[in-house]
This record gives C-alpha cells, sequence and structure tokens, in this order.
C-alpha cells in the first residue's frame, strides 16, 4: 500500500457512507453481546431487507458506546441518537428511522452521561465498524502511521511523545516518551515491541473494550512506536479469557496484512513491520512485563529480577519496548493533532484521558473516558448517576488487587496519577469500583489477599509466604476469630511484603489491606473485639454474648 | 461431505507453522487443548517430544497456567465469575448455588476471574451463554431442564 491507495479507500468509504441514508451501529462487545444485542442486529438487518432499504440503510457492529447497563445499545447516524434496551421487536421501527416510537429509550448525545465525557480512545466507537478496516481508515485512521513512515524521523515521532508528557496507561504511570527513547538508543539490529493486553485486574474491562471497539488504532499504535524505536517485529499478548477480544484482533491483523500495512514494506518506505498475537493463558503475574515477556518466549510466567530492564534486555535478551493498550491507543490522535494538542488536556503532570469501568452500586455501570485529574464526584454522580436510592456511598475501589479504596471524604480528589498514590490508591488500569453499606472492608482485603495468594508465582518467598500469612489472618477475622495482636502481624507483614517481593505483584499485594486498616480501622476492630460485621456480611463462627 | 482432517494432523500443522520452536509451546497448547478438550499425560508427552522439550518443562509449563485442564470436560459448564463487582454482587451465593445444583459427573464448575462484564455483575457463563445480573432464583429457573442432583 502506498499513500495514494491510502487516500483512494478513505475518499471512497467516505463517500459511500455519506451515500446512505442512515447507519444503525448495534454496540457487539461483550456486554451488549450477552444482552442478545446479536438478535437485535439479525432483526434489523432483516427489517432493512424486507422494507427494501438495502442500499439506504445499512447495519453493522461497533465498539462500545459505554452504557453497559442499558444495554443492547444502538446508534443511528442519522437520527444522533442512541436507542437503549433494544430488542429483536424494535427492529421495524429501526429499520424505517421511527425514532418517535421508542419513547423515553432515547438517549441524546447531550446526556449527562456523554455530556462529561472526553472520548479519544474510544472515539471511533459507536461511529464504525471494528471489523472493517475501511471504516477506520475513513476516519482517519493509518495517517499518522503513513505520516511516521514517510515523512517523519524517528526522533521527531519521540520528541513528539515526549512532549505530549504521555504516561504509561498499564498503571504505573511511567512517561512513554522516556521509555520509548530508551529502547531507540540501544544500538540492536533486532528490538521488539510488546502490547500488554493482559488486563488480569478484577473489575477492569477497559483494555477489552478498546481491543474490541477499535483494534486497528493499537495496531497503528504498535507500529507507529516500532518505527520510532528501532524495531521490525510486535507482539500482543492478549488474555485468553477474552476470546472475543482476540477475534477482533485477528481479523484486523488479517486485514492489515492484506492491505500490505503489517507485511513487507510499508507507504513504499523502508519500514517494516510485523506484529503477531501471543495468547495468555490466565495467569496474572503475566502482566507484570518480565513474566509476560517470558510467557511469550514459551515458559512459566514467572519473573526476573530488574535492572536490566525490558529497555535494555527483553524479548530473548533484545531490547524491547512495553506499553499498554491504551498507551498505544493513544499514539496515532498524538501524532496527528501534536504533542501540545495532547498535554492541554487533563492536568499539567498526568496530561490526556484516562478510561475507566464503572461497576458496583451505582445507577449507571459501563465504560468512560474522562480528562486525567477529572474528580472522583464529577465520575460516580455526573456520569454514573450517582449511588441507587437506598443505599449509601461507603467507599470507591481502584486498581485491583494492587489497588485501594476512597473513602467518602475523598470524593473531590482529582483522579491522576499522583493524588491517589498520596493516598495510598492506585490509578491501576482503570477498574472503578463503587461499594456501599453492604460490603465489608475487611472481607473485601481478604478476597483481594486470596486473589493474590492463588496468583502468586511462588518464585519469591515473601509473596508466596507472605500473602498466605496475610490471608489466614483475614480469613480469621471474617470469622470472628481475629485476635488483637493480629493488627500489628498484618502491619509488619505488609511491610515485609512492600520491601522484599521481588515483582510489583509481591510488592502491592498488600495495598487494599493497608489502605482499608487505614480508612476503615473501626470495622477490622468490630470484628476482632466485638465478634460484628458492621455491614452484616461476615458470617460469625464466634457470636460475642448478647450480639446477634 | 469432506471428512473432518484428523486432530493429530491439525495440530502438526500448528507446530509446523511455529517450525516446531520451543518457543511457541504455549500457542501449541492452546491448540491442543481446542482439540482435545483438555491435555492428557500422553498429549503433553507427544508435544515435548515433537518440540524437542523435556517433558517436565511442558508439564511445568502447562500446570502453571490457569485455563489449561488436565481432565476431560463434562457435558454441561458453569463459570461463576468472581472477579470484584461479582463477588461485591453475591458471586459466592451463586457458586453454592452452582455446587448445589449441578453435579460433577455432568458439569465442569469453574470460577472466573472477571469474565469483563462488570456493568451487569453478577454473571455467569452457563453452556457459553453469558447470564447477567443473576440472583439465585434466576439461576435455578436457567438451570432447569439441565442435569440436575
Amino acid at each position: 500500500m502506498n499513500a495514494d491507495s491510502l487516500y483512494a479507500i478513505r475518499r471512497a468509504e467516505q463517500e459511500r457512507q455519506l451515500g446512505l441514508e442512515d447507519r444503525i451501529l448495534c454496540c457487539t462487545v461483550a456486554g451488549c453481546l450477552s444482552g442478545r444485542a446479536a438478535a437485535v442486529r439479525a432483526s434489523i438487518q432483516e427489517q432493512i431487507d424486507l422494507q427494501g432499504r438495502g442500499g439506504k440503510v445499512e447495519v453493522c457492529g461497533t465498539g462500545c458506546m459505554g452504557l453497559c447497563c442499558e444495554g443492547p445499545l444502538v446508534r443511528s447516524s442519522a437520527a444522533d441518537a442512541i436507542l437503549t434496551k433494544a430488542t429483536p421487536a424494535d427492529g421495524p421501527a429501526l429499520a424505517a428511522g421511527d425514532w418517535n416510537h421508542f419513547g423515553d429509550r432515547v438517549l441524546p448525545p447531550d446526556h449527562p452521561f456523554f455530556a462529561g465525557q472526553r472520548r479519544i480512545i474510544l472515539g471511533n466507537s459507536g461511529h464504525s465498524d471494528p471489523e472493517r478496516f475501511a471504516d477506520y481508515v475513513a476516519r482517519g485512521g493509518y495517517q499518522s502511521l503513513l505520516c511516521a513512515a514517510t515523512e517523519m524521523a524517528p526522533e521527531e515521532i519521540i520528541a513528539e511523545v515526549k512532549k505530549s508528557r504521555l504516561r504509561g496507561r498499564g498503571g504505573a504511570g511511567y512517561p512513554a516518551g522516556l521509555k520509548w527513547e530508551l529502547v531507540a538508543r540501544q544500538r540492536s539490529p533486532t528490538k521488539y515491541v510488546v502490547c500488554n493486553a493482559d488486563e488480569g485486574d478484577p473489575g477492569a474491562f477497559m483494555n477489552r473494550s478498546v481491543l474490541e471497539g477499535d483494534p486497528h488504532r493499537v495496531l497503528e499504535g504498535m507500529a507507529i512506536a516500532g518505527r520510532a524505536v528501532g524495531a521490525q517485529q510486535g507482539y500482543i499478548y492478549a488474555r485468553g479469557e477474552s476470546p472475543l477480544a482476540i477475534a477482533r484482533l485477528r481479523t484486523a491483523l488479517e486485514q492489515a496484512q492484506r492491505e500490505g500495512l503489517l507485511h513487507g514494506q510499508m507507504f513504499d518506505s523502508h519500514f517494516c513491520f510485523r506484529i503477531d498475537l501471543r495468547i495468555g493463558a490466565g495467569a496474572y503475574v503475566c502482566g507484570e512485563e518480565t513474566a509476560l515477556l517470558a510467557s511469550i518466549e514459551g515458559k512459566r510466567g514467572q519473573p526476573v529480577p530488574r535492572p536490566p530492564y525490558p529497555p535494555e534486555s527483553g524479548l530473548w535478551g533484545h531490547p524491547t519496548l512495553i506499553n499498554n493498550v491504551e498507551t498505544f491507543a493513544n499514539i496515532p490522535t498524538i501524532l496527528e493533532k501534536g504533542g501540545d494538542w495532547f498535554a492541554s488536556i487533563g492536568t499539567p503532570t498526568s496530561p490526556g484521558t484516562k478510561v475507566f469501568a464503572l461497576a458496583g452500586r451505582i445507577v449507571r455501570t459501563g465504560l468512560v473516558e474522562v480528562p486525567v485529574g477529572t474528580p472522583l464526584r464529577t465520575i460516580l454522580y455526573q456520569l454514573g448517576g450517582g449511588v441507587p436510592e437506598g443505599h449509601q456511598f461507603k467507599a470507591a475501589q481502584t486498581g485491583g488487587p494492587a489497588g485501594g479504596c476512597i473513602p467518602a471524604q475523598y470524593l473531590d480528589l482529582p483522579m491522576d496519577y499522583d493524588s491517589l498514590t498520596a493516598i495510598g490508591s492506585m490509578m491501576g488500569s482503570g477498574g472503578l469500583i463503587v461499594l456501599d453499606s453492604s460490603s465489608c472492608m475487611v472481607d473485601l482485603a481478604r478476597f483481594f489477599m486470596e486473589f493474590c495468594m492463588d496468583e502468586s508465582c511462588g518464585k519469591c518467598i515473601p509473596c508466596r509466604a507472605g500473602t498466605v500469612q496475610m490471608h489466614d489472618i483475614l480469613a480469621r477475622m471474617t470469622r470472628g476469630e481475629g485476635l488483637t495482636s493480629d493488627f500489628e502481624i498484618l502491619e509488619q507483614l505488609a511491610g515485609l511484603l512492600k520491601e522484599t517481593s521481588l515483582c510489583g505483584l509481591g510488592l502491592a499485594a498488600p495495598n487494599p489491606v493497608v489502605s482499608t486498616l487505614h480508612h476503615f480501622r473501626q470495622e477490622y476492630e468490630a470484628h476482632v473485639h466485638e465478634q460484628r460485621c458492621p455491614a452484616g456480611h461476615c458470617r460469625m463462627t464466634v457470636q460475642a454474648e448478647g450480639i446477634q | 461431505m469432506i471428512p473432518a482432517e484428523p486432530r493429530e494432523k491439525t495440530l502438526e500443522r500448528v507446530m509446523s507453522r511455529h517450525q516446531y520452536s520451543g518457543s511457541a509451546l504455549i500457542e501449541v497448547l492452546h491448540a491442543a487443548q481446542q482439540l482435545y478438550g483438555y491435555l492428557s499425560k500422553p498429549l503433553l508427552g507427544m508435544i515435548a517430544h515433537k518440540l524437542r522439550l523435556p517433558p517436565s518443562k511442558v508439564l511445568g509449563v502447562a500446570t502453571f497456567y490457569h485455563l489449561f485442564r488436565f481432565t476431560p470436560v463434562r457435558a454441561h459448564t458453569a463459570v461463576v465469575c468472581l472477579g470484584t463487582a461479582c463477588y461485591a454482587a453475591g458471586g459466592t451465593e451463586l457458586m453454592s448455588t452452582v455446587k448445589r445444583r449441578c453435579p460433577e459427573s455432568e458439569w465442569t464448575v469453574q470460577t472466573g476471574r472477571c469474565v469483563g462484564s462488570c456493568g451487569l455483575a453478577p454473571v455467569v457463563i452457563c453452556d457459553g451463554e453469558a447470564l447477567s445480573r443473576v440472583t439465585p432464583e434466576s439461576l435455578e429457573r436457567q438451570l432447569v431442564g439441565r442435569p440436575s442432583t
């Protein structure tokens, strides 16, 4: 493919879409699909054929529109509105474009859920078909790669990424530009670019939605990274539990190869880049970069001590750039609109947007993309619609098993890397779970510790034995068998794991305990001293006298 | 009708596509499990031989990862998601319903590590169909007609 053929595809697809009276986009990512979105789509197609509107109206799939709790969602480009809770019975009206028919099931684009968002990574979701190459190109796709491959020098690309001050979206927030520069500086004929798509945090489905809804964006970001750091080969390490994301990636890869983008020299330049898919097999620790690399090499996913860091010695000992799905997904837009534009969004230290997955006790659950630094209150109450009536907000859990809880007094906290770390939580990959008074914080800490205990790879002793010890104590507490001395032991173990574990899993495993002990100590005390669970969740084997 | 390709041949093709490289072990294990349903000892031994790896390494890698199975799958499967959102919404209660209701002779029961449908928690995947916002009662209704204790 060369520049002219890319423009030709773009123009042809844009003209084709302009010629349509209506384009009906059905959400076809995992959430809506479990709500029978496929049957809705089939019904619309059947009605289009029946009504003889074949050439004028088109129905296709699209990425996550965010409001998963109201799914299946269907968007019409002509009506510029979204239909919630669609059923196959809506097919005739949708095919005919009769939107008055649906009453209050229609959401306007200025609905509070959408109005507070700023969509960059999810920009194409709801507007384009993830399984159609031309659709991505029509919306400006692969333009940035064209520019990177033919007009920009690698140093210029890195300078632009540095200017954007983009921070890695995997959780730790390391500046992406610096990492790219490190890899680019290595003198090695073989280098690799790896996309970490092993999104294992329970409660997180951001990366999966990006891959399902806009896979080409991630491929483009990776190829640009390859050009910038001088790599010829890329790997995507995808989570085995997300079959749809894997299928969409496979389709996108085949399309890109067929079009000559990820196969041979692209755009008549000297740059070649190939991407292969590697499927994980269910090990949380493989989200850790050295464990992930071991897994790509076909080994047990066990981490190795750093340094050397992957930018110096990664896959098969060669310099390797590893970034998260969301980090790569930002790259095409950064090149298109410039680093300065990106840096103007969000906060000065953490620019850009972040995708959060809202779940738990909240009115509107789903996926939102907001500028980094948006207060938690805005996300939960304006976008999420607040806590359902009859329930009371207790805490928001962020960062999964490596994160912590944010209690009510921090509702106005800006959601950025540094503010969250300061109060003992972390951004993590973006899972945001709202807990109410029926959730027991001691049991939640136990739940996460059990997770880390199961997922510990067993290589280093602090993590392998420490998580078991901590879990035993927490389990005892939830049974009402905790001892006063347990508090001190828990704190000691937490310190030990943090100081001496080999990798991020063990190092962060105590976080949920430390955070809940800090913010909800009275709940722990009620369990230990009074054999009472304030949330009414834990079943005590030992009953305190006079307390039911 | 064209007869289906024998499983051995399909697996052989996957290995040859990766040039029988040991680094493709996980890919090969995925393919083998998809073809045979589970990874038996003879199957693992054959893979070790073909990829020229010690059998201990193949078994070591296979047992490290949660998704690989070493016993045959039953006729029915139930995956109860116990990710944070599903756990907070009562996933453990659903697990006990499933355990009580689904005999081991007919069912492969597993816990999920977060199936990524947190917005629809709690989720149970029953014979491949994702059920959302499940309650013990609605689950009982879904299970009607399938083998039970």
